[in-house]
This record gives structure tokens, sequence and C-alpha cells, in this order.
């Protein structure tokens, strides 16, 4: 029963991504919502992403600078590289990711939901808008749009983070860490971060309105699906991050 | 004029419509009355197509919504104007806005000509200089004004009223009712109500469809309420001792 539940909730979700690439009723209307989306995504997050960059940046560079100290076997201008390509595949995008999960899922599961609730998306129905491309899908773009931005910004605050913690904590000198980014650089890496920074919001946008629009009931299954939003687009960020490192690496 | 021929629809096991029969006439306010869990508002959202229907036709001037595809469907419901008990107003969207919604999107008019007809319909519905307010700053009868210039800002030729009476107290809800009558004579529109306000049913109700357990029990004018026998009915429109002596008064004086 659990699972044909679980298909049937695959199956309307496919079917919501269906619906909602159809040309837009009007384009003027539709590209207004996708960059309301975009600044709201992207202004609404920056302060976050960027504190919690700096300091992802900076643990990593002391927990690889005291293990390297310790060994003393390495020369410490590899922590530039470390700390590179650590941010680059995994925590700018990830990390960017599933903060992204927290708050713009849950902002857009119940921003959907209560209009669901109230009836509105059912007024809308009722004059003839197609609610999948004008609610869901300027979301959806909107966050497709601006989410690679906010995680290359992630990635340089993370690096500079980096090398902030490991200068000041007498780890390396900042010459040495500079010296470290330059070597080796794969660009490919930046490439993967790019695929991941696309999929993520595509996910987080996509499933957090789909738990939106389907919402039953009143307040307590509106902060269910809330709920629910978050978890189950952090869930699908950590399998598609792992499938996309795996066949990409 | 709206035909329902046979519409049934049931959940699981559970027959909510059990083939109902009925026409909805142009420039008149038809009811549909019952009581809660009768079907009323399933049967309301088949007919505005929110629900498909198991079995039977539902004819706008012959167009029938149950075989519409999509496209079709979004077509004819430029047609339709829909009052909803919780009004359905935009929360993120001024009282302006919320009107010029439908005129946004289906639309080429200037912004001149939108400032206009917005200005028309919140005038018709006696709401001026309330523009800028968001549906929150706003009482419940202003929120029922509101949604009921905009379902009217397309010039529907059918308006469905969802208990448009639901949270008004009685003087406000008789204001809301003698609008929508207005409106309906007005521009000659084919309007259905849904209601449980017996205010309603006799104010406005030229034509009256009482649904009882998923089928259509009676149907009628509000003189013929006051003069029927149908215990069900009588049971639903006059419930108390109070409101029988009621009837009893109004059909002697007016039957």
């Amino acid at each position: 029963m659990k699972l044909i539940n679980i298909l049937d909730g695959l199956g309307a979700y496919l079917e919501m991504i269906f619906r909602m690439f159809v040309k837009p009723q009007k384009y003027s209307m539709f590209f207004r919502e996708v960059f309301r989306q975009m600044y709201d995504i992207g202004i609404g997050s920056f302060g976050i992403i960027s504190i919690v960059s700096l300091f992802i940046g900076a643990v990593t560079s002391v927990q690889f600078g005291n293990k390297l100290m310790n060994l003393g076997i390495i020369p410490m201008w590899w922590m530039g590289g470390m700390v590179r390509d650590t941010v680059i595949l995994e925590m700018a995008p990830t990390i960017t990711g599933l903060l992204l999960a927290g708050k713009v899922g849950s902002n857009i599961a119940s921003e959907i939901g209560t209009m669901r609730i109230s009836e509105q998306i059912d007024a809308m129905e009722i004059m003839g808008v197609n609610t999948y491309s004008f609610l869901i899908a300027p979301k959806v773009l909107g966050a497709v749009l601006i989410v690679p931005a906010l995680t290359t910004l992630g990635m340089f605050i993370g690096i500079i983070g980096g090398m902030i913690s490991g200068v000041l904590g007498g780890y390396f000198g900042q010459d040495e860490y500079i010296y470290g980014l330059q070597d080796d650089f794969n660009g490919r890496y930046m490439l993967i971060m790019f695929i991941k920074s696309f999929v993520f919001p595509f996910l987080i946008s996509s499933i957090a309105s789909f738990k939106g629009y389907y919402v039953k009931g009143g307040a307590l299954e509106l902060g269910k699906s809330s709920t629910d939003a978050v978890v189950l687009s952090s869930i699908a960020i950590v399998f598609f991050n792992f499938f996309i490192a795996y066949f990409l690496l | 004029m709206i035909e329902v021929i046979g519409i049934e629809k049931s959940f699981q096991a559970q027959r909510v419509l059990k083939g109902i029969d009925v026409t909805f006439e142009k420039g008149q306010c038809n009811l549909i009355i019952g009581k809660s869990g009768a079907g009323k508002t399933v049967f309301m959202s088949c007919l505005v197509g929110l629900i498909q229907p198991d079995n039977g036709q539902i004819l706008f001037d012959n167009r029938d919504i149950v075989k519409m595809n999509h496209t079709e469907k979004s077509d004819l419901r430029r047609e339709v104007g829909m009052l909803f008990q919780k009004n359905a107003l935009f929360d993120s969207m001024t009282i302006e806005e919320n009107v010029r919604f439908p005129l946004d999107m289906f639309t080429n008019m200037s912004a001149f000509e939108k400032k206009e007809r917005v200005d028309f319909c919140l005038q018709r519905v006696s709401l001026m200089g309330a523009n800028d307010k968001y549906p929150s700053e706003i009482s419940g009868g202003m929120m029922k004004r509101v949604a009921l210039a905009r379902a009217i800002v397309l010039n529907p030729k059918y308006l469905f009223c969802d208990e448009p009476n639901s949270g008004l107290d009685p003087q406000t809800a008789i204001v809301i009712d003698n609008l929508i009558k207005e409106i309906t004579y007005e521009f000659n529109i084919t309007t259905v109500v849904v209601s449980h306000d017996m205010n309603s049913v006799i104010e406005i109700g030229d034509y009256i469809n009482f649904i009882y357990q998923g089928e259509l029990w009676w149907k009628g004018d509000k003189k013929e309420i006051l003069k029927t026998q149908n215990d069900e009915l009588n049971n639903f429109v006059f419930p108390s001792e109070f409101m029988k002596e009621i009837k009893e008064v109004l059909r002697e004086g007016r039957g």
C-alpha cells in the first residue's frame, strides 16, 4: 500500500513537471513572476549563504590544516588546492542546496499551500489560468537561474574563509594558500559544481511546489507539507549529489 | 443557460451525486440549497469543472464542459465569474490588483482602460477608495464586494456564488444578496448560488433547487416554497417552530 502511495505521488509529481512546461499565457506576467522569484531567493538568501560559506570554508581549512601539520610530511601550500576542491565539489553546491531546501523550500510550500487551502488556486483555475505554468514554473525557473550565482558566491566566500582561518591559525601563509589555489586546477570540477547548482534548485523548488500545490486540509496539514518539502528535497539533494559525483567524477 | 443532465459522482463507494437534472436560466438567480453533506459543493465543483463527474453532461449554452480538454475549459472559464465562500482574494495583491488580475491575464487593454474598468466594477459594488488596501486590511463584507467585482470584471456570462453570505452579519448579507441579484439582472447573467442562508432563499431565489442526499429533491420558485408539502424541504427551510409559524403567516399573507 505504501509503495502504491509512493508511486502515485511520483506520478503526480511528474505530471506536474510535464504540465508546467507549457507556453505561458501572458509572457509579461510570467517573467515578472520569474524576476520576483529571482530577487526573493537571491537577495533573501544572500546573507545566510555568505555567513555559512565563510565558516564552512574556515572550518575546512582548520581541520585539514590541523591534520596536515601534525603529519608534517605534506607541504602546507597544498591546503589551497584542498580547500578549493572541497568547496567547489561539495561545500558550495551541497551546503547551498541544503540551506535553500530549508529556507526557500519551506517558503514555497507554505506560499502555494496557503493559496490552495484558501481557494486562491481554485479561483485562478476558474478564471482559466494555467496554475502550473503561472504559479510553479516561475518559481522553478527563478530558482534555477539565481542559485548558480549564489553557489558561485558561496564558493568564493568559502575559499576566502579558508584563507582567513588558515592564516590566522598559523597553518600557512597567504602566499602559500594562493599558490595552492592555482596549482593543479581542474576545470571539470567547476562544471560539476554548476551541474549540481542547476539540479538542486530544480529539485527544491519543484518538490516544494508539489507539496504545497497538493496540500489538503488546514493549518496542520500546511505545516506538515512544509516540513515534508524540506525533508524530501534534502533527501533528493543528497541522493542526486551522490549520483552526479559517481557518474561525473 | 446551463443545462445539467444526469450528473453522477462517486468517491470510492460513496455516491455523492445520483443523477441530477436541472436547468439554470439566463438572467435569473438560480439557488441550490441543501443540508451539509447533501452534495451541493461537489455539484458546484462539477459545474465549474474543478471536479470531473463520472457520468452526465453540463451544457453551457450547448457546450459540454465535461467533454472539454484543458484548453477548451480554460477558454470557457473566461466567460465564468465565481464568488468563493472564503473570497479567495490574492493576499499578496492590493484590492485594485486583485480586480485587475483577470484583465492583466487575459486582455490586451491599455493601463488606462484597465483602470477605468476596475474603477467601474469597484463602483458597481459600492467600494471606492480602497484600491490600495490589501485584503487583510478590509472587513469581511468588503472582501465579498471585492471578490464580486473581480468576478464580473471580464463581463462573465455565468456567475457562480458559493455560500456568498458565509461569515457575514445579516445586514451585510442582505447587501451582498441584493448586489448579486442586481448584477444578474443588469448584465443578464446566468447566476447559480449555493446557499444555506434562508434570507437568500426568500430574497433572491428566482428559481430554487433543493438537493437532498445527492438527488434533486425539489425545484420551484420562492412562492412555491411557501406552499410545498415536501417534508425534507420544509424541515430544511423552516427548521424551528418559530420559522414554521413565520411560514404560515407568509403563506396566508401572500400565498
